[in-house]
């Protein structure tokens, strides 16, 4: 599942999509430490699946306000529309 | 047990194969839903109960909301009878719904045989997670804390009306963008080529 949500993040060029995919790869490696956490037996892999719940509701505000003014600038989520940035 | 254990996972695989497939927004949304649903599910054949919980009410409910509220907020343009009602056609209904009735079948059953199946794994129980979460795991949770806050007053100034003044007006992207009209599935496959 985390091989998806990379993929999905490298091919889209569609913002909430791209946000999408990042969702699904936290999920994934949420999956991945609560699995590890149960084949052992221990707190702890549970422990950091909250801290993750935690990094992803924090990502997806922040990056939906983006999402917005991004739009709302653009009027396009496509990524490509804000490289305009010159150094 | 371990069936449903699999047929979750199975689940999971396919719903998150069409997100990431699918190309209407809407679409990815309701997938995606059913996707962390099923590893709700997962969770709860691996003996944590509480993240399944967890899992369910705020990965597939208020993460999800968000996301409901932005694709809303973001088709106020003429175009969004035809968008709403492309959307509500049956067809798109079809492939969550099925994958959402296999998990409900598989809860039900968990449901009435709760107490006869044994998990595969030894349980971790809340009580256990919650002294671990707030034993040697506290500085993270005061820098989740902080985490959350920081996340907060950044989006609440991204999102803010004040500062959308500041931005440069008559940029050449902010005209062609409003002479083609904002649409949300378009990717910006008309707009002018080196626009740099």
């Amino acid at each position: 599942m985390f091989a998806l949500g990379l993929i999905g993040l490298l091919v889209r060029r569609n913002l909430l999509f791209i946000l999408m995919a990042i969702e699904v790869m936290l999920n994934a490696s949420g999956l991945a430490f609560v699995s590890a956490g149960a084949r052992w037996g221990q707190a702890d892999g549970q422990v950091m699946f909250l801290f993750i719940l935690t990094v992803a509701a924090a990502e997806v505000a922040v990056g939906l306000a983006l999402l917005l003014r991004l739009y709302h600038r653009f009027h396009s989520l496509d990524v490509d529309a804000a490289s305009e940035m010159r150094g | 047990m371990e069936a449903i254990f699999y047929i979750a996972a199975i689940v999971a695989v396919l719903a998150t194969v069409l997100t990431v497939t699918r190309l209407n927004p809407v679409h990815a949304l309701l997938y995606l839903t059913v996707s962390l649903l099923a590893v709700a599910v997962v969770f709860y054949t691996l003996g944590a109960p509480f993240m399944a919980a967890l899992e369910v009410v705020i990965y597939a409910g208020a993460i999800m909301v968000l996301f409901v509220f932005v694709v809303m907020l973001l088709n106020l343009g003429r175009h969004t009878v035809e968008i709403e009602r492309s959307w509500l056609s049956p067809g798109a209904f079809v492939g969550p719904a099925i994958l959402a009735a296999i998990l409900v079948g598989e809860v039900s059953y968990l449901l009435a045989r709760s107490g006869t199946l044994t998990p595969p794994v030894a349980e971790v129980s809340p009580h256990q997670v919650a002294l671990s979460l707030y034993g040697p795991y506290l500085l993270g949770v005061e820098l989740a804390s902080f985490l959350l806050l920081g996340a907060l007053v950044g989006a609440y100034h991204v999102g803010s009306r004040r500062a959308q003044g500041r931005t440069t007006v008559g940029s050449r992207s902010d005209r062609t963008g409003l002479a083609s009209g904002g649409d949300l599935v378009r990717t910006g496959a008309d707009r002018p080529s080196g626009a740099a």
